[in-house]
């Protein structure tokens, strides 16, 4: 059974079509990376999963549930999907410590106390237990995201969107942050990845999406992906990658 | 590459490599220090002194002096305009309250996007279209002679009481689109991820937008609140004994103006400090962004 499932994912913005039907399905502890140019769509794919983003037709599914479902409510979903964007998008006049416990607290009722003890416990697993009191324009973007990475996991997701986390750090940061990710894989974290960093995508990625115009033109498996890839398009890509030399 | 024929060991130089002092800061000569300071200050009383002279040694200066610089009329005048510069004082503190708690809740319910809302948000676009079209002036005389004359049961009945609910009103309209204008200025992101963590349209706005929001526009809001400190004086033409009303009253029975100086002179004695307050408060907020962008 997948835990998440697209069918036929249809989305336009005004008269431009973003997504054209696109299938994808993610498995338990699968780890799926969308690659693709800009404007392929695979952003707009990953914020329709926790409906961020509404799609225009087609269906999405969370463990065979539709995410549509009156079960999950609007917090239900939100539950159990947890997202991190590309330009953190903390809270800027909250505290780390407030930041991490306002769902928890107004969405999930929740005491202060209570939330604040398991937020300090999630800081403490990513050694952050020192940014608690700050405010996140005192941080670095590194931190921001790793802060961000632990607001999205406070309510203990059963998948983890990433919408190009790395992009908006300066290179010597961009480590700390795919650490977090290859340690959330570890513990068996279901993860649906937008990455430009395809050295990256290689290596924690059990399966490879390439978007281009609003469809999957080719998955498969990294390495064959990388080294040996079947439609023309992806190889243009690839090669346009390379030249760039981020590959 | 090798460095073998390199020149340069970087910053690990040794001692001998050693940063150029510090550049020469302030000083503290006070010949120096002072001078600049003295010329402008002779130059200062120079010119406003010969500024002084011409105006008092004009023919109609005595005329002038008498009519709106009469010390012994300032005097006998203050007491009542300073009773009266209160009354604005109180009336400015409770309006201005009003005003930021009545704007702020238009321009949430403005901003919110809910469908079933859409009736709210038309009433309130249809209150600042009309508000905002109107004088204040205005809906001051309607609503300080208009509605107490009406005598409704269960409503006050005072003048300066419906006079200030228009200037409410009035100026509502104006700090709604204030707010809105801050609503506006947080960045998209910020609510997808309230969104994403599964908080209501409401609690977004409550949460996370609002609180940004008013830290965006509190320069702008600082503005409003010097203008509404004098326009406070409004008032005084619905018969409120405010500060331009005693002094009036005054100026009436004696036909010497000395008592709408007082009355000025102490309108600036408030709103100057608080358009210095204003410029501090732009000038912090600046500083703030400048160090975020950064």
């Amino acid at each position: 059974m997948p835990r998440v499932q697209l069918s036929e994912v249809t989305k336009y913005f005004g008269e431009k079509l973003v997504l054209d039907q696109v299938d994808l399905s993610v498995d338990l502890h699968e780890v799926v990376c969308l690659i693709g140019a800009s404007g392929s769509g695979k952003s707009t794919l990953l914020r329709c999963i926790n409906r961020l983003v509404k799609a225009d037709y087609g269906d999405i599914y969370l463990d065979d549930v539709p995410v549509t479902d009156q079960r999950f409510g609007k917090v239900g979903l939100h539950k159990r999907i947890g997202i991190v964007f590309q330009s953190y998008n903390l809270f800027p006049h909250l505290t780390v410590l407030d930041n991490l416990t306002l769902a928890p607290r107004k969405v999930h009722g929740k005491s202060r106390k209570d939330a604040e003890a398991s937020a300090l416990e999630q800081l403490d697993r990513f050694g952050m237990n020192s940014f608690a009191k700050a405010y996140p324009e005192q941080l670095s973007g590194g931190q921001q995201q790793r802060v961000a990475f632990v607001r999205a996991l406070m309510n203990r997701p059963d998948v983890l969107l990433l919408d190009e986390v790395t992009a908006a750090l300066d290179p010597e940061l961009v480590g700390e942050v795919l650490g977090i990710i290859k340690e959330l894989k570890a513990q068996g974290m279901t993860m649906v990845i937008v990455t430009h960093e395809m050295g990256f995508a290689r290596d924690v990625a059990d399966r490879v999406c390439f978007l281009e115009g609003g469809r999957i033109l080719e998955e498969g498996d990294p390495n064959r992906m990388f080294n040996d890839p079947q439609h023309e398009r992806t190889q243009a890509f690839l090669d346009r990658i390379i030249e760039a030399g981020r590959l | 590459m090798t460095d073998s024929q390199s020149p340069n060991t970087g910053s690990l130089g040794g001692a001998e490599r050693r940063p150029p002092p510090p550049p020469p800061g302030r000083s503290y000569n006070w010949r120096e220090a002072l001078a600049p300071s003295l010329i402008s200050l002779i130059s200062i009383l120079v010119v406003f002194g010969a500024l002084a002279w011409v105006i008092t040694s004009a023919e109609q200066w005595p005329r002038i002096k008498l009519q709106f610089f009469n010390v012994d009329a300032m005097i006998a005048a203050f007491p009542r305009v300073l009773q009266g510069f209160w009354i604005n004082m109180r009336i400015w503190l409770i309006v201005l309250a009003c005003i930021l708690v009545l704007g702020i809740a238009l321009a949430v319910i403005r901003s919110l996007r809910a469908p079933w809302f859409a009736p709210f948000r038309l009433m309130v676009i249809l209150y600042i279209d009309l508000f905002r079209g109107l004088p204040v002036l205005l809906l001051v005389l309607l609503f300080g002679f208009g509605i107490p004359a009406l005598n409704l049961p269960g409503l006050p009945s005072s003048s300066l009481f419906w006079g200030a609910v228009a200037m409410v009103l009035s100026y509502s309209a104006y700090v709604c689109e204030i707010y809105r204008s801050g609503i506006d200025a947080v960045h998209e992101g910020q609510w997808a991820a309230a969104k994403s963590l599964g908080l209501t349209e409401w609690q977004t706005m409550i949460y996370a937008i609002l609180p940004q929001a008013v830290r965006n526009v509190l320069p702008a809001m600082m503005n409003i609140v010097v203008a509404l400190q004098k326009d406070v004086a409004l008032l005084s033409i619905i018969g409120v004994r405010d500060a331009v009303r005693e002094a009036q009253i005054y100026t009436a029975s004696t036909f010497n103006y000395s008592s709408l100086i007082v009355a000025a002179g102490l309108f600036l004695l408030a709103t100057i400090p608080m358009a210095r307050l204003a410029d501090y408060v732009t000038r912090r907020d600046r500083a703030r962004r400048l160090q975020v962008g950064g």
